[in-house]
């Protein structure tokens, strides 16, 4: 199993969609066959249209806020005494995470294909918030599905959804939570795909749904290598990328630009949701030994029993309670390109509070779990070194468990 | 030799009457319970589908859900879906039972292997809904091999060309989705337009046997008769959820149910 050089990663699969081999794949229903293979058409249609670019470029910059700042992070460096730790602020990004830049691309593919209905899955409710604005700016009916037990713990998310005039699908199945959603969505769009274009909320699901939400997050890293240069004149020599992992959407997108590089000037860091510190669920299925099984529509390390049915998750962030993860994370780690770890619901708010405590910056729960690293290793790592984490959510949606947890107001 | 899955389309096809196919869940609503729900309603269905259940199932609806939850949350196992299936088959070693599934399950448990499991459980064909062509085309020649019928699904939405390839490369037997619709849904087509797409397919190869399956419930089911085989599974696991709810007794209500599907396609 090899990383090409040169081809974006969400190309470096083969005709049946597996990288590596054995990672993705589009393991579907006949029904979704023919809609999957309309909208890969278009896509790789759209893809090379000088226009369609323009128009993404238009409203990456004039409608997202186009760059995200890349900032050092002067306090927190100096109170952990290490190496420097800078922030790639993607929750400036219009609506505050970086599931905005998937959204507006689908809103657009789904405005190329004539179809006048959207719907996608959501756990934090930010892929969910994001589809729901995109929807509106584009005129496009929406629908979210999302785990009843999220629309409880993440209400500032769905209150922005249900202002946007999405209706919001409660999913009571299961855990009640972003896998069952996705299940529904899917289950929807195989019932009505003749007229509405579904939105996958991560590089994850059908092997489509992976490289469109990867081309589309793939912008924050383009961003990254131009304000690298500009900041140290070139690229510097000790990089560590660090970011949150739940289906890697935003992951792949801070680091496609930088995959190519060798590991030693440039190493990647996924931080995988390792649940509440004595529990045995948690939702890491790269870093704490899964085997690789069938969700949702690909091949991926899942957590899942012997038999083969998917495992409960739990972590106190809705957005990477997943059991699944992309493909495309499945190839970097075994590849060894990126290195995957997880932090535990405690050090994620430890690291929550430290950052808040120390900077002006407010990351939501899954951003915090990326921190949870870069707080444990700065110390550890000389000067000369450059950690970035990607910040890519912001903690307004997690006011109420943040409430409960640390009494914050 | 013929299949018994053929056979049992050709008996259906002496007296003049479309195939009976039924659907239920292994461990529904326990082991011994769906044991003897399946032998029961094989007196009056023709082939039996038994579904082995997976807790993220991507295209099925409320009721096959509930059902496939139930038996999981009562501790089915795989090993068990086999041990019914063979239970079954020694009492009625004439009637086919076809396993139905996703393929996570078949993949955990090695390809290969499950394959020897369903010979050794006298299991006559397999579907798997997430496995479509040309995917499966690996695994559906191993269940050739193993003399095992591999199911091939086709859809509204299959293409004319999709379409020639998947019939040259079926089996014995090819399922038509009637509709756009996870499984239970409210049939949402005419059967007058389920019937031209049925004769489509049918039409390109007559030797194969065109079942269609989506919406049958007893309201829907005459309408559709000229069919080779009808299959029934959401109207039945509703009836297995009402009967557990009033505690009534399963058996006997589901397979009145059958007994008058049967009628009404007679
Ligand atoms: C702020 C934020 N970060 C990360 C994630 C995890 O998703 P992914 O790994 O696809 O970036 C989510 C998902 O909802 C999110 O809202």
């Amino acid at each position: 199993m090899k990383l090409k050089r040169g081809i974006p990663l969400i190309d470096q699969h083969d005709q049946h969609g597996f990288w590596g081999g054995k990672f993705g794949g589009s393991f579907i229903p006949e029904t979704l066959k023919k809609p999957v293979e309309d909208l890969t058409n278009e896509f790789k249609k759209l893809r090379k249209d000088k226009r369609f670019i323009k128009k993404r470029d238009h409203y990456f910059k004039n409608y997202i806020g186009a760059p995200t700042s890349f900032v050092k992070l002067d306090n927190l460096t100096n109170q952990l005494g290490g190496a420097q730790i800078w922030a790639k602020v993607v929750s400036e990004a219009n609506g505050g995470a970086h599931k905005i830049y998937n959204a507006t691309v689908h809103a657009l593919i789904c405005k190329a294909m004539g179809k006048k209905y959207i719907v996608g899955d959501t756990g934090a409710g930010y892929a969910g918030k994001m589809l729901s604005m995109a929807a509106k700016k584009f005129g496009l009916k929406c629908k979210i599905f999302m785990g009843a037990k999220d629309i409880k713990r993440q209400k500032p998310n769905c209150d922005a959804m249900r202002k946007n005039g999405a209706e919001i699908v409660p999913v009571y199945s299961g855990s009640q939570t972003l896998v069952d959603a996705v299940s529904e969505c899917m289950r929807y769009w195989v019932s009505n795909c003749d007229n509405t274009h579904m939105c996958v909320g991560s590089t994850v699901g059908p092997n489509i749904f992976v490289k469109i939400c990867g081309w589309s997050t793939a912008q924050i890293s383009r961003e990254l290598k131009v304000q690298l240069k500009s900041e140290f004149k070139k690229i510097p020599n000790k990089i560590k990328l660090i970011n949150c992992v739940g289906g890697g959407s935003s992951a792949y997108g801070f680091w496609s630009e930088f995959i190519d590089y060798d590991k030693k000037q440039i190493e990647l860091i996924g931080v995988e949701a390792g649940g509440p510190k004595n529990s045995k669920l948690h939702a890491a299925p790269l870093s704490r030994k899964t085997k690789i099984g069938i969700l949702h529509g690909a091949a991926s390390y899942v957590c899942q029993n012997k038999e083969g049915q998917i495992n409960e998750t739990e972590s106190i962030s809705a957005g990477l309670d997943y059991p699944g993860v992309s493909p495309m994370h499945c190839f970097l780690k075994d590849t060894k390109r990126a290195r995957y770890t997880y932090a535990t619901d405690e050090e994620a708010l430890n690291a929550h509070q430290m950052v808040t405590k120390f900077e002006n910056l407010n990351p939501s729960l899954e951003p915090s779990h990326a921190f949870a690293e870069a707080i444990k290793i700065a110390p550890k790592l000389s000067k000369d070194i450059i950690i970035i984490v990607n910040s890519c959510g912001d903690a307004k949606k997690d006011r109420d468990i943040l409430r409960e947890r640390l009494g914050k107001k | 030799m013929s299949s018994l899955i053929n056979k049992a389309f050709q008996n259906a096809k002496n007296e003049n009457r479309p195939a009976l196919l039924t659907y239920t869940v292994a461990g529904d609503n326990n082991k011994k319970r769906s044991l003897e729900i399946l032998k029961s309603i094989s007196n009056y269905a023709d082939i039996c589908e038994l579904g082995f259940p997976h807790n993220t199932p991507i295209a099925d609806g409320g009721q096959i859900q509930t059902s496939a939850y139930r038996a999981i949350k009562n501790g089915i196992k795989i090993n068990d879906v086999f041990s019914i299936a063979k239970d079954f088959k020694s009492k009625k070693k004439n009637k086919p039972i076809i396993l139905m599934g996703y393929y996570n399950m078949i993949f955990q448990f090695n390809e290969n292997k499950f394959l020897e499991k369903c010979k050794k459980s006298k299991v006559d064909g397999l579907i798997v809904v997430d496995l479509p062509y040309p995917e499966n085309k690996s695994f559906a020649a191993k269940c050739k091999k193993k003399g095992i019928n591999f199911i091939q699904l086709v859809s509204p939405t299959t293409s004319e060309i999709r379409l020639k390839k998947i019939i040259k490369d079926s089996h014995d037997m090819i399922y038509y989705i009637s509709m756009l619709s996870t499984t239970g849904g409210i049939l949402k087509v005419s059967p007058k337009k389920i019937l031209e797409k049925y004769s489509k397919i049918k039409n390109q190869n007559k030797s194969k046997n065109v079942v269609i399956g989506f919406g049958i419930t007893e309201k829907t089911i005459k309408s559709l008769k000229k069919a080779d085989g009808l299959v029934v599974g959401s109207a039945i696991c509703k009836e297995i959820s009402n009967s557990i709810n009033k505690r009534q007794n399963t058996v006997t209500n589901v397979t009145n149910i059958v007994k008058r599907l049967k009628n009404k396609i007679k």
